[in-house]
């Protein structure tokens, strides 16, 4: 067997490994589970034992239970299993997202999870991990997606923010609870009062008790006064679109803050009033830069545009090939939204 | 241009026709007085013709990023248009340029008749000075269309709400002959250039659908029937020798119809009529997908004109000579237009659009039913005596509209859509079976909600047979409800039979694909005439 396949074989239960007896981020109960972050379609219910970074620990047990049975280490710490040693490197995703590097006698493999490689005011930020096999995602595998800065960001939001003051409007932010939600709190922090929504102000109260800081922000609830929010900011999960929550909210604008909203398409497809690329993944120019830094021998290409990326993968000269999973975009969608068990009514 | 990059921006992200208007009426209020006229000339399809090819610009901007052209046709796939694509895939600005549209619109002019060379220097350079949102403007500016929902009559609307001036005069002045370089704002508003007195239209007067019994409408006698016919609505207006057409939708559509123009140039008199305008060949009239190829075209060609030839049924005469006859009654009218038609030899398919001959209410159940064989959507019932009403209104005038037919079908292709669309598979074609394989028997792109949309585009996703290319085979899964208004032998197409105005009724998640209708009775349903 070679020594890749030791280390890695791609089952239906989710990414083995047969020689650590351990999976990576499975989509079936298994025994054992390394986990690289705590989004719904990576970090699932059922797993006998969980392992993952200390910073995603608390999102994972405010996630799946507080009875779920898990170790942490830190980042870039090591443990071996079974005679694999396994270390977490950030992956500037969302608070406590990792990459899996496995070692077996010599022989590397890293699975990303998700990644991102532009820095931000929040996660700790990406690395690149030397390896023989890289397993990535691709998500936005595409050369029309390339991020602006966060500091441009920044500026983008927070103008929208005073312009809808200027029109006397509350200004809505939709993103996911995990990871979008914190990273918007980090850029619209001092712009003006924060509310959040009950399942991300739960979750970051889980963040808060492990002992990462985070803006200050106030918990959004039915009974607020309608008053009280005018002119705030809001930033809720994007299931809360077209809820009565929000309706209640009068003269609100509402923007979606994801990837996909570079494409006008995307933006104009939601009836909202504005659409902001704010992503959590790495950008075109991410994902090459990371693939060439990693120098493995081979790559396989998962979630996204797994196609196209591998084929231009190879174009250049590394050997690539598309990896079938479960996670992605869609899958996203609905898993945080069963796991946060969020009322839209 | 960031002022109207800013409009367009406003414009995009919202699918509301109010907020649409109120943005362009902010653009009317602040923007230069050139600028203000290009932006109606742009949407109102008055643009100088495309100063680069889009083949070309598509090459430059893969030497300029290295990228390969399966990687490029895979971008532009996904966006869905070409001037965003090239402008998501070009690199950043190196500096800053700073024109107004009325500037752009004049290089791009003078452009035109350069060599590539130059051409190429000249788009070069504007791309790298601008940010992506102007440098996707820049794009349109040379060739594309916007897409983002502004009609001439949303247009004319903002202009009104500016102005205050009546929005068909509007539309005349806005269609009328002008130039950016030889008119103001003004004078263009208030209609310096035309005479709305020749064009001006009256409001046409529109039927509810039947809702109660024929026989609860009283005597047959009181009543005359006529076909539904299935094209478009139309008001030909002529007076002291200058003809204009007006759509119902109140848009001059005059250009697009030159037979009728040239027809209506026969009669000797001025009138205002109303009719329908129908795609007719022959002894037929086609379906209404021909007719749509004659819609909103800056150029009918002379090839168009042999192939999808226009007719018109007149239905109604609202003034004859400058007088209005709109109150007399319908009967009176009808004989009215039926004396001026009887006395002039006319083209081909410039006709009355026939009566109906019947005796009691039943003997037209029978017609209705045979409406069908004939193209048309069913009946429409006129009391005699029933003035030429402003709008709708309920009681004189009944439309009695057949029931579509409808098949279950399977999905085996998908396609993304454009504009807002672009990021959604909402293009469907359909396939019944044939034997033990599948035919192709219809194309829809209406009739599902939003989250069906979104939820069969996730499912294309994941299904897709090919991963390249803007075209997905699916497996044959997912079954639907197709409704249409017609079906008719074809020879043009594969199975056989050709459905007139074919859309989704509904997704049939009940049931399973070996429960689909078959070709055999798909023809089943063609009446024979």
């Amino acid at each position: 067997m070679s020594k890749e396949k030791q280390l890695i074989k791609f089952t239906k239960k989710g990414i083995f490994c047969p020689k650590g007896k351990f999976y990576l981020d499975p989509w079936y109960p298994v025994d054992y589970a390394i986990i690289s972050h705590g989004h719904a379609d990576h970090a699932r219910w059922g797993m006998k034992r969980y392992l993952c970074t200390d910073d995603s620990k608390a999102i994972l047990q405010h996630r799946l239970g507080a009875d779920i049975s898990i170790e942490s280490i830190p980042y870039d710490a090591s443990l071996t299993i079974n005679g694999v040693k396994v270390s977490f490197h950030p992956a500037g995703h969302v608070i406590g997202s990792a990459q899996i590097r496995l070692e077996y006698k010599g022989y590397i493999v890293v699975f990303s999870g998700d990644y991102k490689t532009q820095p931000d005011f929040i996660s700790t930020p990406f690395e690149p991990i030397k390896c023989n096999t890289f397993i990535t995602e691709s998500t936005f595998g595409l050369p029309i997606y390339n991020w602006k800065s966060e500091n441009t960001l920044q500026n983008q939001l927070q103008s929208w923010v005073k312009t809808n003051q200027a029109n006397n409007r509350t200004s809505v932010f939709l993103g996911y609870s995990l990871g979008k939600a914190q990273r918007l709190m980090s850029i619209l922090d001092g712009c003006d009062e924060i509310y959040v929504h009950r399942a991300i102000h739960n979750l970051n109260e889980a963040i808060f008790s492990s002992g990462i800081e985070l803006p200050e922000t106030k918990l959004w609830s039915a009974d607020l006064d309608k008053k009280t929010l005018q002119n705030k900011i809001i930033i809720a999960p994007p299931a809360l679109l077209g809820s009565r929550m929000l309706k209640r909210i009068p003269n609100v604008a509402t923007a979606i803050c994801s990837g996909w909203m570079q494409i006008r398409g995307n933006r104009r497809w939601q009836a909202v009033d504005a659409g902001f690329v704010v992503s959590d993944h790495a950008d075109w120019n991410g994902l090459i830069s990371t693939v060439k830094a990693t120098e493995a021998q081979q790559v396989y290409v998962t979630h996204g545009s797994q196609a196209v990326f591998s084929k231009y993968l190879n174009e250049i000269g590394i050997k690539a090939d598309e990896l079938k999973t479960e996670y992605g975009d869609e899958a996203l969608a609905k898993a945080e939204k069963e796991t946060e068990n969020i009322e839209t009514k | 241009m960031k002022q109207f990059s800013d409009l367009i921006s406003a414009i995009e992200i919202t699918n509301k026709t109010n907020a649409k208007i109120d943005a362009l009426v902010h653009y009317f209020s602040t923007a230069p007085d050139k600028d203000k006229l290009w932006l109606i000339a742009l949407f109102t399809g008055k643009r100088p013709s495309r100063p680069v090819k889009t083949t070309l610009m598509k090459e430059w901007c893969m030497e300029l990023t290295n990228i390969s052209e399966w990687l490029f046709l895979e971008s532009y796939s996904t966006v869905g248009d070409l001037g965003e694509t090239l402008a998501l895939l070009l690199p950043e600005p190196t500096y800053n340029l700073d024109l107004s549209l009325n500037e752009w619109m004049t290089q791009l002019k003078a452009l035109k008749p350069k060599s590539d060379e130059e051409k190429k220097a000249f788009v070069l350079k504007a791309w790298r000075g601008l940010e992506q949102q102007e440098r996707l403007i820049f794009n349109k500016l040379i060739g594309g269309s916007f897409r983002i929902g502004v009609s001439k009559k949303t247009l004319v609307n903002a202009l009104a709400k500016l102005t205050n001036i009546d929005a068909n005069q509007l539309m005349h002045s806005i269609i009328g002959n002008w130039e950016v370089h030889s008119i103001a704002f003004e004078e263009l508003v208030h209609g310096k250039h035309i005479n709305y007195d020749n064009s001006k239209p009256y409001p046409f007067c529109l039927a509810y659908a039947l809702e109660k019994n024929l026989s609860e409408l009283g005597e047959p006698d009181d009543w005359m029937v006529e076909q539904k016919w299935d094209g478009i609505r139309g008001q030909i207006v002529k007076r002291n020798n200058e003809i204009y057409i007006w759509s119902r939708g109140e848009e001059l559509v005059t250009k697009q119809f030159p037979e009728l123009v040239e027809a209506m140039s026969n009669f000797k008199n001025d009138f205002v009529i109303d009719g329908e305008i129908l795609a007719m060949k022959d002894n037929d009239i086609l379906l209404f997908n021909d007719l749509q190829k004659r819609l909103n075209r800056k150029n009918v060609t002379k090839k168009l004109l042999e192939e999808v030839p226009i007719g018109f049924k007149a239905y109604d005469i609202l003034e004859y000579n400058g007088n209005d006859l709109r109150e007399l009654p319908f009967e009176e009218r009808r004989r009215r237009l039926e004396f001026m038609f009887n006395l002039l030899a006319l083209p081909e398919h410039i006709e009355l659009s026939f009566l109906v001959d019947f005796k009691d209410w039943k003997e037209l159940y029978t017609i209705r039913d045979n409406s069908r064989t004939i193209n048309s959507e069913g009946l429409m019932l006129k009391q005699k005596k029933s003035p030429y009403h402003t709008g709708r209104k309920k009681g004189d005038w009944w439309k009695w509209k057949l029931d579509p037919l409808t098949i279950d079908a399977v999905m085996i292709y998908a396609q993304k859509g454009s504009g807002r669309r672009s990021s959604k598979y909402t293009d469907y074609t359909f396939a019944v079976k044939k034997d033990d394989a599948l035919v192709t028997v219809a194309k829809a792109y209406s009739g599902l909600t939003d989250k069906e949309i979104t939820e069969i585009s996730q499912w294309v996703n994941k299904n897709a047979i090919e991963k390249f290319g803007p075209v997905r085979t699916v497996k044959p899964e997912l079954v639907f409800e197709i409704a249409f208004e017609g079906i008719a032998l074809s020879k043009r197409h594969k199975s056989g039979v050709a459905l007139r105005f074919p859309r989704i009724s509904r997704w049939r998640r009940d049931k399973p694909v070996d429960e689909i209708d078959t070709i055999e009775t798909v023809k089943q349903l063609i009446t024979a005439p």
